[in-house]
Protein backbone atom coordinates (compact mmCIF):
# COMPACT_ATOMS: atom_id res chain seq x y z
CA UNK A 1 0.00 0.00 0.00
CA UNK A 2 1.47 3.19 -0.78
CA UNK A 3 0.35 6.79 -0.01
CA UNK A 4 0.31 9.44 -3.03
CA UNK A 5 0.26 13.05 -2.32
CA UNK A 6 -0.10 14.80 -5.41
CA UNK A 7 -0.20 18.78 -5.80
CA UNK A 8 -1.69 20.28 -8.72
CA UNK A 9 -1.44 23.98 -9.63
CA UNK A 10 -1.76 26.13 -13.01
CA UNK A 11 0.87 25.97 -14.89
CA UNK A 12 4.00 28.59 -14.96
CA UNK A 13 3.27 31.54 -16.43
CA UNK A 14 -0.80 30.96 -15.89
CA UNK A 15 -2.60 33.91 -14.04
CA UNK A 16 -3.67 32.66 -10.96
CA UNK A 17 -6.23 34.98 -9.73
CA UNK A 18 -6.96 33.15 -6.70
CA UNK A 19 -3.44 33.58 -5.52
CA UNK A 20 -3.15 37.09 -6.38
CA UNK A 21 -5.94 37.84 -4.15
CA UNK A 22 -4.64 35.95 -1.10
CA UNK A 23 -0.68 37.88 -1.89
CA UNK A 24 -3.10 41.18 -1.72
CA UNK A 25 -4.80 40.00 1.73
CA UNK A 26 -1.33 39.05 3.21
CA UNK A 27 0.17 42.31 2.03
CA UNK A 28 -2.74 44.07 3.49
CA UNK A 29 -2.10 42.46 6.96
CA UNK A 30 1.57 43.78 6.72
CA UNK A 31 3.47 40.64 4.90
CA UNK A 32 4.48 42.96 2.20
CA UNK A 33 7.88 40.18 1.79
CA UNK A 34 5.66 37.61 0.45
CA UNK A 35 6.69 38.31 -3.56
CA UNK A 36 4.08 35.54 -5.14
CA UNK A 37 1.47 33.50 -4.23
CA UNK A 38 0.22 30.35 -5.97
CA UNK A 39 -2.55 27.73 -5.24
CA UNK A 40 -3.39 24.75 -6.14
CA UNK A 41 -5.00 21.72 -5.02
CA UNK A 42 -3.95 18.97 -3.26
CA UNK A 43 -5.39 15.21 -3.58
CA UNK A 44 -4.27 12.01 -1.11
CA UNK A 45 -4.49 8.89 -3.19
CA UNK A 46 -3.96 5.26 -1.20
CA UNK A 47 -2.71 2.50 -3.39
CA UNK A 48 -2.68 -1.20 -4.06
CA UNK A 49 0.68 -1.03 -5.61
CA UNK A 50 3.35 -3.71 -5.85
CA UNK A 51 6.31 -1.83 -5.70
CA UNK A 52 7.25 2.16 -5.72
CA UNK A 53 7.62 1.73 -9.36
CA UNK A 54 4.16 0.45 -9.86
CA UNK A 55 2.66 3.19 -7.78
CA UNK A 56 4.33 5.90 -9.50
CA UNK A 57 3.26 4.90 -12.90
CA UNK A 58 -0.51 4.29 -11.29
CA UNK A 59 -0.10 8.07 -10.24
CA UNK A 60 0.74 9.66 -13.60
CA UNK A 61 -2.20 7.49 -15.24
CA UNK A 62 -4.14 9.06 -12.67
CA UNK A 63 -3.45 12.66 -13.40
CA UNK A 64 -3.05 12.45 -16.75
CA UNK A 65 -6.20 10.74 -17.42
CA UNK A 66 -8.63 12.48 -15.10
CA UNK A 67 -7.36 14.53 -12.14
CA UNK A 68 -5.18 17.39 -14.03
CA UNK A 69 -5.83 19.10 -16.88
CA UNK A 70 -2.01 19.37 -19.16
CA UNK A 71 -3.52 22.36 -20.89
CA UNK A 72 -3.06 24.49 -17.90
CA UNK A 73 -1.94 22.81 -14.73
CA UNK A 74 1.32 21.02 -13.45
CA UNK A 75 1.63 18.18 -10.57
CA UNK A 76 4.22 16.91 -8.79
CA UNK A 77 3.55 13.94 -6.39
CA UNK A 78 5.19 12.20 -3.28
CA UNK A 79 4.71 8.46 -2.41
CA UNK A 80 4.77 7.23 1.31
CA UNK A 81 5.40 3.14 1.72
CA UNK A 82 3.07 1.66 4.07
CA UNK A 83 0.43 4.06 4.63
CA UNK B 1 -34.65 18.15 -37.33
CA UNK B 2 -34.24 15.91 -34.33
CA UNK B 3 -32.97 17.47 -31.21
CA UNK B 4 -31.00 15.64 -28.11
CA UNK B 5 -30.73 17.62 -25.11
CA UNK B 6 -28.11 15.82 -22.56
CA UNK B 7 -28.80 15.71 -19.04
CA UNK B 8 -25.85 15.32 -16.38
CA UNK B 9 -26.07 14.84 -12.95
CA UNK B 10 -26.00 18.62 -11.95
CA UNK B 11 -27.35 19.65 -15.55
CA UNK B 12 -30.02 22.88 -15.14
CA UNK B 13 -29.77 24.85 -18.25
CA UNK B 14 -31.06 21.28 -20.08
CA UNK B 15 -35.26 22.68 -19.35
CA UNK B 16 -34.19 25.61 -21.13
CA UNK B 17 -32.65 24.13 -24.27
CA UNK B 18 -35.58 21.55 -24.37
CA UNK B 19 -38.16 24.29 -24.58
CA UNK B 20 -36.38 26.73 -27.15
CA UNK B 21 -35.70 23.72 -29.54
CA UNK B 22 -39.50 21.56 -28.41
CA UNK B 23 -41.42 25.01 -27.69
CA UNK B 24 -40.13 27.66 -29.41
CA UNK B 25 -38.66 25.81 -32.65
CA UNK B 26 -41.37 23.02 -32.89
CA UNK B 27 -38.54 20.47 -33.66
CA UNK B 28 -39.03 16.89 -31.91
CA UNK B 29 -36.46 17.24 -29.07
CA UNK B 30 -35.65 14.38 -26.41
CA UNK B 31 -33.90 14.79 -23.01
CA UNK B 32 -31.23 12.17 -23.14
CA UNK B 33 -29.42 10.97 -20.18
CA UNK B 34 -25.96 11.16 -19.53
CA UNK B 35 -25.68 6.74 -19.71
CA UNK B 36 -26.87 6.98 -22.63
CA UNK B 37 -24.08 5.34 -25.28
CA UNK B 38 -26.46 6.16 -28.58
CA UNK B 39 -27.15 9.21 -29.91
CA UNK B 40 -27.64 8.60 -34.04
CA UNK B 41 -31.11 9.29 -33.95
CA UNK B 42 -30.51 12.99 -33.61
CA UNK B 43 -29.38 15.57 -35.74
CA UNK B 44 -28.39 18.07 -33.24
CA UNK B 45 -26.85 17.19 -30.03
CA UNK B 46 -27.27 19.99 -27.28
CA UNK B 47 -25.08 19.74 -23.99
CA UNK B 48 -26.36 21.94 -21.46
CA UNK B 49 -25.24 24.17 -19.32
CA UNK B 50 -25.05 23.13 -15.42
CA UNK B 51 -22.98 22.43 -13.13
CA UNK B 52 -22.05 18.42 -14.08
CA UNK B 53 -21.14 16.44 -11.13
CA UNK B 54 -20.92 19.72 -9.18
CA UNK B 55 -17.90 20.86 -10.71
CA UNK B 56 -15.69 18.90 -9.03
CA UNK B 57 -12.07 18.65 -9.91
CA UNK B 58 -12.51 20.79 -13.01
CA UNK B 59 -15.68 22.15 -14.53
CA UNK B 60 -16.67 19.60 -17.04
CA UNK B 61 -13.29 16.82 -15.56
CA UNK B 62 -16.06 14.23 -14.65
CA UNK B 63 -18.99 14.78 -17.13
CA UNK B 64 -16.33 14.11 -20.10
CA UNK B 65 -16.24 10.15 -18.82
CA UNK B 66 -20.13 9.56 -18.53
CA UNK B 67 -20.82 7.28 -21.48
CA UNK B 68 -22.77 9.51 -23.36
CA UNK B 69 -19.44 11.84 -24.28
CA UNK B 70 -18.12 8.52 -25.91
CA UNK B 71 -21.59 8.21 -28.51
CA UNK B 72 -20.89 12.54 -28.37
CA UNK B 73 -17.09 11.70 -29.98
CA UNK B 74 -18.46 9.42 -32.39
CA UNK B 75 -21.60 11.77 -34.03
CA UNK B 76 -19.25 14.79 -33.98
CA UNK B 77 -17.02 12.13 -36.16
CA UNK B 78 -19.88 11.56 -38.58
CA UNK B 79 -20.21 15.03 -38.88
CA UNK B 80 -23.43 16.07 -36.84
CA UNK B 81 -24.08 19.22 -35.35
CA UNK B 82 -22.72 19.67 -31.22
CA UNK B 83 -23.77 22.43 -29.56
CA UNK B 84 -21.99 22.96 -26.43
CA UNK B 85 -23.43 25.78 -23.62
CA UNK B 86 -21.53 26.98 -20.60
CA UNK B 87 -21.32 23.91 -18.82
CA UNK B 88 -21.51 22.38 -22.83
CA UNK B 89 -18.96 24.08 -23.51
CA UNK B 90 -16.52 23.52 -20.36
CA UNK B 91 -17.57 19.41 -20.91
CA UNK B 92 -16.28 20.03 -24.80
CA UNK B 93 -12.60 21.08 -23.81
CA UNK B 94 -12.22 18.51 -21.45
CA UNK B 95 -13.21 16.29 -23.64
CA UNK B 96 -10.91 17.47 -25.85
CA UNK B 97 -13.45 17.94 -28.93
CA UNK B 98 -12.61 21.32 -28.95
CA UNK B 99 -8.90 23.03 -28.17
CA UNK B 100 -8.14 24.89 -24.98
CA UNK B 101 -9.00 24.68 -21.13
CA UNK B 102 -11.16 26.90 -19.17
CA UNK B 103 -10.02 28.39 -16.44
CA UNK B 104 -11.44 30.58 -13.33
CA UNK B 105 -12.94 34.23 -13.95
CA UNK B 106 -9.95 36.52 -13.65
CA UNK B 107 -12.16 38.35 -10.77
CA UNK B 108 -13.35 35.27 -8.70
CA UNK B 109 -16.60 35.77 -9.11
CA UNK B 110 -19.47 34.29 -10.63
CA UNK B 111 -20.68 36.59 -13.42
CA UNK B 112 -24.81 36.35 -14.23
CA UNK B 113 -25.66 39.33 -16.67
CA UNK B 114 -26.19 40.11 -20.23
CA UNK B 115 -23.14 40.97 -22.86
CA UNK B 116 -22.10 41.58 -25.93
CA UNK B 117 -20.66 39.32 -28.39
CA UNK B 118 -19.17 40.49 -31.83
CA UNK B 119 -19.59 37.42 -34.67
CA UNK B 120 -16.52 36.75 -35.89
CA UNK B 121 -17.51 33.85 -37.92
CA UNK B 122 -20.46 33.79 -39.72
CA UNK B 123 -19.66 30.86 -42.15
CA UNK B 124 -20.56 27.98 -39.32
CA UNK B 125 -23.81 25.89 -39.50
CA UNK B 126 -24.17 28.16 -36.23
CA UNK B 127 -24.17 31.27 -36.85
CA UNK B 128 -24.48 31.83 -40.91
CA UNK B 129 -27.36 33.78 -40.95
CA UNK B 130 -25.69 36.45 -38.94
CA UNK B 131 -23.31 39.40 -40.83
CA UNK B 132 -19.68 39.64 -39.86
CA UNK B 133 -18.86 41.45 -36.58
CA UNK B 134 -22.82 41.53 -35.92
CA UNK B 135 -23.13 42.61 -31.99
CA UNK B 136 -25.64 40.21 -30.54
CA UNK B 137 -26.51 41.03 -26.69
CA UNK B 138 -26.44 37.20 -24.87
CA UNK B 139 -26.82 36.06 -21.22
CA UNK B 140 -23.93 35.10 -19.29
CA UNK B 141 -23.96 33.05 -15.95
CA UNK B 142 -20.50 31.05 -14.81
CA UNK B 143 -17.83 31.35 -12.97
CA UNK B 144 -15.31 29.59 -14.98
CA UNK B 145 -15.47 31.32 -18.13
CA UNK B 146 -11.73 32.17 -18.82
CA UNK B 147 -11.05 30.58 -21.14
CA UNK B 148 -7.26 29.98 -22.41
CA UNK B 149 -5.04 28.53 -24.52
CA UNK B 150 -1.44 28.49 -25.31
CA UNK B 151 0.33 30.46 -28.19
CA UNK B 152 1.01 28.05 -30.78
CA UNK B 153 -2.80 26.58 -30.56
CA UNK B 154 -4.05 30.48 -30.50
CA UNK B 155 -2.06 30.64 -33.81
CA UNK B 156 -3.84 27.35 -34.92
CA UNK B 157 -7.52 28.25 -34.12
CA UNK B 158 -7.02 32.24 -35.75
CA UNK B 159 -5.39 30.53 -38.87
CA UNK B 160 -8.66 28.18 -39.23
CA UNK B 161 -10.84 31.10 -38.38
CA UNK B 162 -12.31 28.86 -35.03
CA UNK B 163 -13.07 31.84 -33.11
CA UNK B 164 -16.65 32.64 -33.29
CA UNK B 165 -17.73 35.32 -30.71
CA UNK B 166 -15.79 38.01 -28.94
CA UNK B 167 -17.00 39.64 -26.19
CA UNK B 168 -17.34 43.13 -26.94
CA UNK B 169 -18.67 46.37 -25.98
CA UNK B 170 -22.18 47.76 -27.36
CA UNK B 171 -20.40 49.28 -30.43
CA UNK B 172 -18.83 46.36 -31.02
CA UNK B 173 -15.41 46.96 -29.95
CA UNK B 174 -13.76 43.93 -28.34
CA UNK B 175 -12.03 45.66 -25.09
CA UNK B 176 -10.67 45.16 -22.17
CA UNK B 177 -13.46 46.76 -20.11
CA UNK B 178 -16.00 44.42 -22.10
CA UNK B 179 -14.39 41.36 -21.16
CA UNK B 180 -16.12 39.72 -18.08
CA UNK B 181 -13.81 37.21 -17.28
CA UNK B 182 -10.34 37.62 -18.47
CA UNK B 183 -10.69 35.27 -21.25
CA UNK B 184 -7.96 35.26 -23.76
CA UNK B 185 -8.38 38.14 -26.60
CA UNK B 186 -12.24 38.12 -25.16
CA UNK B 187 -13.32 34.71 -26.79
CA UNK B 188 -16.62 33.87 -25.94
CA UNK B 189 -17.02 30.81 -28.13
CA UNK B 190 -15.30 28.29 -30.26
CA UNK B 191 -15.90 25.93 -33.26
CA UNK B 192 -13.86 23.06 -34.58
CA UNK B 193 -12.01 22.58 -37.20
CA UNK B 194 -14.42 20.63 -39.23
CA UNK B 195 -17.45 23.41 -38.64
CA UNK B 196 -19.54 20.81 -36.41
CA UNK B 197 -18.78 21.17 -32.90
CA UNK B 198 -19.31 24.41 -31.20
CA UNK B 199 -18.55 25.82 -27.80
CA UNK B 200 -19.64 29.08 -26.30
CA UNK B 201 -20.39 30.50 -22.59
CA UNK B 202 -22.95 33.01 -23.28
CA UNK B 203 -26.63 31.19 -23.19
CA UNK B 204 -28.59 31.36 -26.73
CA UNK B 205 -30.97 29.66 -25.45
CA UNK B 206 -32.19 32.14 -23.02
CA UNK B 207 -33.02 34.60 -25.28
CA UNK B 208 -34.79 33.33 -27.61
CA UNK B 209 -38.76 34.82 -26.75
CA UNK B 210 -39.93 38.49 -26.45
CA UNK B 211 -41.18 37.22 -22.79
CA UNK B 212 -37.56 37.19 -22.03
CA UNK B 213 -36.74 40.82 -23.37
CA UNK B 214 -34.04 39.50 -25.79
CA UNK B 215 -34.44 37.62 -28.79
CA UNK B 216 -30.24 37.46 -29.95
CA UNK B 217 -30.16 33.79 -29.15
CA UNK B 218 -32.15 33.28 -32.51
CA UNK B 219 -28.93 33.55 -34.44
CA UNK B 220 -27.72 30.53 -33.69
CA UNK B 221 -31.14 28.44 -33.33
CA UNK B 222 -32.45 29.72 -36.68
CA UNK B 223 -28.65 29.21 -38.23
CA UNK B 224 -28.88 25.69 -37.14
CA UNK B 225 -32.07 24.74 -38.37
CA UNK B 226 -31.77 26.54 -41.87
CA UNK B 227 -28.56 24.73 -41.89
CA UNK B 228 -30.14 21.40 -41.79
CA UNK B 229 -33.22 22.60 -43.62
CA UNK B 230 -30.87 23.30 -46.70
CA UNK B 231 -29.73 19.79 -46.57
CA UNK B 232 -32.59 17.82 -45.92
CA UNK B 233 -35.55 19.58 -47.27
Amino acid sequence: MYKAKIWITLRTGILDPAGQAVQKGLHSQGFVGVRDVRMGKAIELLLDAENEHEAGNLVRETCERLLVNPVMEDYTFTLEAGA
Amino acid sequence: MKFGVVVFPGSNCDVDCYHAAKVVYGQPTDYVWHETSDLSAYDCIVLPGGFSYGDYLRAGAIARFSPVMQAVAEEADRGKLILGICNGFQILLEAGLLPGAMRRNDHLQFRCETRHVRLENNRTAFTHLGSLGQVSRLPIAHAEGNYYIDEQGLAEIKRHKQIVFRYCDEDGQVTAAANPNGALENIAGIINRRGNVFGLMPHPERAVEDISGNTDGQLVWTSILKWWEARHA
